[in-house]
């Protein structure tokens, strides 16, 4: 494995994880995985399907212990604290670390309590303004370019909209939260094309505030949207560099023969 | 020409004629389209001549000073006033019991229990449950409630066994509604630091309270029109309660022996000498007219419901 290079600026590491093993049931499907993600960066998993990107990409928060017979073995330190000590919570580690996920899922009550549900969940109840609600809906509406065009209709189910608001308010909902990390799975695969464009645009306007992991199988996409990028093949971390090095010179033949297409 | 040529060379004029072949398939098609036809027709069949002949034998009573006056003379006269404020009491006190445990435990078993043998083992009691006759709920009742509760023969002991009898149900229609509920609105509120509960009460309830209404309502026909359980348990033969006024309304307490419709109608048709026909069937009548009216108010519940539910 390449160590990761110096040259993308931001030396401050968010999610370090140490041979991390993941089994669900007997099957294996993280093998010793051990990467670092920088701070403030887009950092893309690429891979065929069935290599353990997304599976990775659930342990950063600890989502997988909900999908039933799952055991993790190895180290995954967030934010320079061990998220599998005795006592981090659950709920305070999800508040930091937020997931939008490959279909777009509002839940089905109007935008205004989509944004807020987050805040809502924990906070005791009643303990907001109204001012302060509208605050925190508009600005994180509009964190996400979508409070123009939906500011008419935030009293309306969520469900309503198009999967492009959609997305993008799954993506707005948790910033109330004040995350530090975002990790996306596939948030484009539902979209089309202009629609996946003006979410890679917002991907652009997130960076350097947050530090976003991003899972997808669109090559194109890793190429134009990440700064680093991380192969993955069968469950192991192939290599790990910028998304130029990767996709130009990568130090891995498997990596190579990846990016060229003759095999995923 | 090859033998698949010579097959296939028909002469145009008639090219795409049905063959015999076809021509049997067809008339086939049309015997099984007729036949499974009726078949469904024949379920509807009993229910249209069974409200009919009902209705008409029993029409001449049918007024609303029948629905309000008190049995009298030996049930040989009067109305079902009594046996049918004791049914309303029969269903309501049964769903009070039988509505909060049944959709707790519903949604305990969707949301929470994993798939051990804790699990398998509840799984194995509710579907047993469902299969036991009802008169052996009605022992049960005798044993569990009459008996060992000391409640003695009761509105509330028969409360209680009905409550049993319908609890299997209202746990599978809960479990069945909350499983209709995407996954995914559970993950999106996990990832957001959610916890179990604060997941189903903000979301998963809210969605899927059509389905588990539907359950309960559709319990209530079922236990006012159950006979068995409350034979031993609580129902009597006759109770002179007031004839007007509040206590009229409210005829029976906790520990009162009550009437029932069901039971009311079975010691008509078979204990009591001279009875009217009509006075029998207008019972009947106004029996299967509350669960039909139920039954629909189910349905419109569930169609209004379903009508503002998107996602």
């Amino acid at each position: 494995m390449a160590p990761s290079p110096a040259s993308t600026g931001s030396e401050i590491i968010s999610i370090r994880a140490r041979d991390v093993s993941l089994w669900y049931g007997n099957f294996q499907a993280l093998k010793n995985v051990t990467l670092e993600v920088k701070q403030g960066l887009i950092t893309s998993l690429i891979g065929p399907s069935g290599c353990g990107k997304t599976t990775l990409l659930r342990c950063f928060n600890r989502i997988n212990e909900r999908y039933g017979n799952v055991t993790t073995t190895g180290e995954i330190t967030v934010l320079g604290k061990n998220i599998y000590d005795a006592d981090v919570s659950l709920s305070e580690l999800r508040k930091s670390v937020g997931m939008v996920f490959q279909r777009p899922n509002p839940l089905p009550i109007s935008v205004y309590d989509n944004v807020l549900f987050g805040v809502q969940i924990h906070t005791p109840r009643r303990s907001l303004t109204r001012d302060q609600r509208d605050a925190m809906v508009e600005s994180a509406l509009r964190e996400v370019d979508l409070w123009d065009e939906i500011k008419d209709r935030i009293h309306k189910k969520a469900t309503r909209l198009t999967l492009e608001q959609q997305q993008k308010l799954c993506i707005a909902r948790l910033l109330p939260l004040k995350p530090r990390i975002i990790l996306m799975d596939e948030p484009c695969s539902a979209l089309d094309a202009e629609g996946t464009e003006r979410i890679e645009t917002l991907l652009e306007s997130l960076r350097e505030k947050y530090t976003v992991v991003i899972v997808t199988h669109n090559m194109a996409q890793a190429r134009r949207a990440s700064d680093e990028c991380i192969f993955m093949l069968l469950g192991e971390l192939v290599e790990h560099g910028t998304t130029e090095q990767i996709f130009f010179n990568p130090g891995d033949e498997r990596t190579e023969m990846y990016i060229e297409g003759r095999y995923g | 020409m090859t033998e698949l040529d010579e097959a296939v060379a028909v002469p145009p004029e008639r090219m795409f004629v049905a063959t015999d072949f076809e021509r049997w398939k067809t008339i086939k098609e049309r015997i099984c389209h007729a036949v499974l036809m009726c078949t469904a027709l024949a379920c509807v069949l009993p229910v249209v001549a069974i409200l009919g002949y009902l209705l008409i034998k029993g029409w001449p009573v049918l007024s609303s000073e029948f629905l309000l006056t008190n049995p009298r003379n030996n049930l040989t006269e009067g109305g079902i006033w009594a046996p049918l404020i004791g049914t309303f009491f029969l269903v309501l006190a049964s769903l009070l019991i039988a509505a909060p445990i049944g959709v707790l435990a519903g949604v305990y078993l969707n949301e929470y229990a994993g798939d051990n043998w804790v699990t398998r083992i509840i799984n194995l009691g509710v579907v047993n449950l469902a299969g036991v006759p009802s008169i052996v709920h009605a022992l049960f009742g005798v044993g569990a409630f009459v008996l060992f509760a000391h409640l003695g023969r009761s509105l509330l002991a028969a409360s209680c066994t009905v409550a049993v009898m319908t609890l299997p149900v209202i746990i599978t229609s809960t479990r069945e509604a909350l499983a209709a509920v995407p996954v995914s609105f559970r993950e999106a509120c996990w990832n957001m630091g959610a916890t179990r509960w604060q997941t189903i009460r903000t979301i998963v309830l809210p969605n899927s309270i059509a389905g588990i209404l539907t359950g309960v309502i559709l319990q209530v026909a079922r236990a006012a029109g159950e006979t068995a359980p409350i034979l031993f348990t609580g129902a009597v033969l006759f109770v002179p309660i007031a004839d007007q006024g509040w206590e009229s309304f409210v005829p029976y307490g906790p520990h009162d022996r009550f009437m029932a419709l069901s039971y009311h109608l079975f010691t008509l048709s078979t204990q009591i000498r001279g009875v009217r026909d009509e006075l029998l069937y207008g019972t009947a009548v106004v029996l299967i007219g509350m669960v039909l009216a139920v039954n629909s108010l189910s349905i419109l519940l569930r169609v209004y419901l379903r009508s503002r539910k998107r996602w």
